[in-house]
């Protein structure tokens, strides 16, 4: 059996690439993947936990389920605010949108 | 419900109000005259109907029964409760009487008067919402329920008042109509609270208990009870300040001066509003609490009984001057207002007095006199709305000789002038005989001063009629614009007010002469027996002398063409004419008091200090937070990579110290 912490060394650099590439991205889409990517770590933390500490119960592998749901669907309304935004500013990149801005 | 169908005099006008104004603008003229007059029509049936049923009813002793139909409990206040209701009982229904017919004359009036005007259905909404206010101020079951319609009608009066809202005296005068009497209800409101605070009630469940005659106790006793022990000068305080309220809605000295001007709005308002019904609200206030004011305040009814004569006489003085005919009527409502409020405050001459008839004959009279009063005043204002539809002016200068050109007008307003002048067989002589013969007994210095003042009141109608209908004919002016009679619909109600007028003075005169029962004080009077009218011959021979002589000076004076006396009494008292014509400087020692001192001293230094230091210190707030936020702004730089690796450090950083912990 794979020890748990190969799990959690993935799920460590996943997470950090994820935050790396929110922080470092101008695209919106690469800055929605790198989100993603952040979640997909957290998932393998509960699947990998689930199984160290609760084997023969299932609610990690759930919540797993529930998170892939719920980021399915946030990447989903991400994608319908991207495609405005583009329509919008003729633009892609997070530095366009500065409205707000005085 | 025996009295149910009472509810529909309140809700009828109401409807139409409500109809006119939120529907009357896509209405045609006719149509929403209609409707106004119809529902009017209707609710001077149910007033007949509710004074026969009332009228006709068994007596309890004698006495009429104070009838509450409807009752209930708007918005109870700890021990205090504000009712909403009808209440019946003889002052009431006689004031059901009074202002649904003068208001329905008025409705039919506006027909040929408003014809055409701009704003017509506007105008039917208003009288309408007038109306509904003016009833349900008289129906008022207590004292905080009368307030409010109380300033209801305070509100129509300052629309009607404006109506004509694009000439800016119209503006003025209702805006000053308003604040005037809005600065008396002030003390009015006080007065309520004080007596609600004071005794746990507002409610006029006093008056079922007539107190004259009677002598039990009239009141829910614990309660004035506890107002008396609290202080004897509580109750008396309040019914002053009330009586001050009633004074500005009444047009007493020196809170007077809203109601000449308020003659800008139209002419059939100023009949319905400021000489029948609004303008007597004061009496009937104090008619209402009467009770109180005789058991509780007998010597603070002095009070009122010296407004009054101060009003009637300065009043009277005014309108010998006037030249503006609405103006002599205006300034001839308040003495006769005034007339009323002394007859109310001389019904007592002492506690001692109270079984004795005569202290019942003021009560009887003022009551009297408001019903008479409303009938041929409203007649006079009418008639001259006939006249300045006429000739197109309120100036005396326009006209002279019209009772060839306008002959039901000029016979109409020559009875009612005899009326009002207190001539035997018209009504205004057997309600104003029977105030002077009150006055009589309460003191003769009064009693004779009241008589003068009726002696100027004969004059001053007379110098009117005379000038309108005979005197010197403006000639020019009548041959540019040819004067004529008014269309039927104005001269139907001059002629029924002036049958009312006839028939009352008629019958009242006969009886009082023969000592008939069932005149009016079979109806009303303050202990709710039967009061047998019995002129004293003296005194009715005495005024009616006077009040022939004074008609005769006044014929003597401006019937002819020219007026060598009258020109040669300018002439020698100029200063004198000057002062009557401005009304004793009365508005400029107003305008003097509010501006110079009030403004000056007192509202500046306190508009300095809420500009200054209540505005500063909120200013002070909102440019603390306005600079807070300033600061923080660039914060928001609108950069997403930014605040993500804010968002980071914070987490770190709170996972840091979490560790730590």
């Amino acid at each position: 059996m794979i020890p748990v912490q190969y799990f959690l060394v993935l799920s460590a650099l996943l997470f950090f690439i994820g935050v790396y590439g929110f922080i470092s991205r101008r695209n919106l889409i690469a800055m929605l993947i790198s989100i993603e990517l952040v979640l997909n770590a957290v998932d393998i933390n509960f699947a990998a936990i689930n199984r160290l500490l609760f084997p023969g119960l299932n609610e990690g592998f759930f919540m797993t389920l529930f998170s892939i749901g719920v980021s399915a669907a946030e990447s989903a309304v991400a994608i319908a605010i991207i495609l405005n935004v583009y329509r919008n500013f003729k633009s892609d990149t997070v530095d366009s949108i500065t409205n707000l801005k005085r | 419900m025996e009295y149910g169908y009472t509810a529909f005099i309140l809700l009828l006008p109401l409807l139409s109000f409500l109809v006119l104004g939120l529907a009357g603008m896509k209405m045609q003229h006719k149509v929403a005259g209609l409707i106004g007059t119809c529902s009017l029509g209707l609710v001077t049936i149910l007033s007949y109907m509710t004074a026969f049923q009332y009228f006709t009813a068994d007596r309890v002793n004698g006495i009429y029964q104070t009838i509450v139909p409807y009752n209930f409990t708007w918005l109870p206040l700890g021990n205090l409760h504000f009712d909403m209701g009808i209440l019946l009982d003889p002052i009431s229904v006689m004031m059901l009487i009074v202002i649904s017919t003068v208001s329905l004359m008025v409705h039919i009036y506006s027909f040929g008067y408003m014809h055409g005007e701009k704003g017509f259905q506007r105008y039917y909404a208003f009288l309408s919402l007038f109306t509904m206010s003016m009833l349900g101020l008289v129906l008022a079951t207590n004292i905080f329920q009368m307030y409010m319609f109380w300033e209801l009608v305070g509100v129509s009066s300052y629309l009607l008042i404006g109506f004509y809202y694009p000439l800016k005296p119209a503006i003025a005068a209702s805006k000053k109509a308003f604040i005037v009497t809005r600065f008396a209800d002030m003390f009015f409101l006080i007065g309520i609270l004080t007596f609600g605070y004071y005794t746990d009630s507002f409610s006029f469940s006093f008056a079922g208990d007539i107190v004259m005659g009677q002598g039990t106790t009239p009141f829910i006793e614990g309660n004035m009870a506890k107002a008396v022990t609290a202080g004897a000068c509580i109750i008396p305080t309040a019914l002053v300040l009330m009586f001050i309220g009633g004074a500005g809605k009444s047009a007493m000295f020196p809170l007077h001066i809203w109601l000449p001007d308020a003659m800008e709005g139209p002419t059939p308002v100023s009949a319905l509003i400021h000489a029948a019904t609004m303008v007597v609200a004061g009496v009937y206030q104090i008619a209402r609490m009467f009770p109180l004011w005789i058991q509780y305040a007998p010597e603070a009814m002095s009070i009122v009984v010296w407004v009054g004569v101060i009003t009637a006489f300065y009043a009277a003085a005014v309108a010998c001057a006037q030249s503006d005919i609405k103006r002599v009527l205006a300034f001839s409502t308040i003495s006769q207002i005034a007339f009323m409020m002394v007859a109310l405050g001389v019904s007592l001459p002492g506690h001692e007095a109270i079984l004795d008839n005569h202290a019942q004959l003021g009560y009887m009279a003022g009551m009297f006199h408001l019903f008479t009063h409303a009938m041929f005043k409203a007649c006079l204002f009418l008639g001259a709305g006939c006249i300045i539809h006429a000739v197109h002016s309120n100036e005396m200068f326009y006209m002279g000789g019209l009772r060839k050109y306008m002959p039901v007008t000029h016979v109409t307003f020559l009875i009612s002038c005899l009326a009002i002048a207190g001539i035997p067989f018209f009504s205004g002589f057997s309600s104003k005989d029977e105030i002077i013969t009150a006055c009589m007994h309460y003191s003769p210095v009064v009693g004779w001063i009241m008589t003068g003042i009726a002696a100027m009141t004969a004059f001053y109608m007379f110098r009117l009629y005379y000038g309108i209908f005979w005197g010197t004919e403006n000639v020019e002016a009548h041959e540019h614009h040819t004067p004529h009679e008014a269309p039927a619909t104005m001269t139907i109600p001059l002629i029924v007010l002036t049958v009312i007028t006839l028939g009352v003075g008629i019958y009242t005169t006969l009886g009082g002469f023969l000592g008939w029962g069932g005149s009016f004080g079979a109806f009303v009077s303050a202990s709710g027996q039967d009061y047998t009218i019995h002129f004293d011959p003296q005194i009715a021979a005495t005024s009616t002398i006077i009040a022939i002589l004074s008609i005769c000076l006044a014929t003597y004076i401006y019937k002819g063409e020219s007026q060598p006396i009258a020109d040669r009494l300018y002439k020698t008292f100029p200063k004198l004419h000057r002062a009557a014509y401005k009304r004793f400087y009365q508005d400029e020692i107003w305008q003097y008091v509010t501006h110079r001192i009030i403004f000056r001293c007192v509202s500046t230094p306190i508009a300095w200090f809420d500009r200054h230091v209540v505005d500063g210190t909120f200013n002070f707030l909102a440019w603390g937070a306005n600079e807070a936020g300033e600061s923080i702004r660039p914060w928001q730089s609108g950069d997403v990579r930014q605040y993500a690796v804010w968002f980071l450090t914070g987490a770190v950083a709170l996972v840091l110290i979490l560790l730590c912990i």
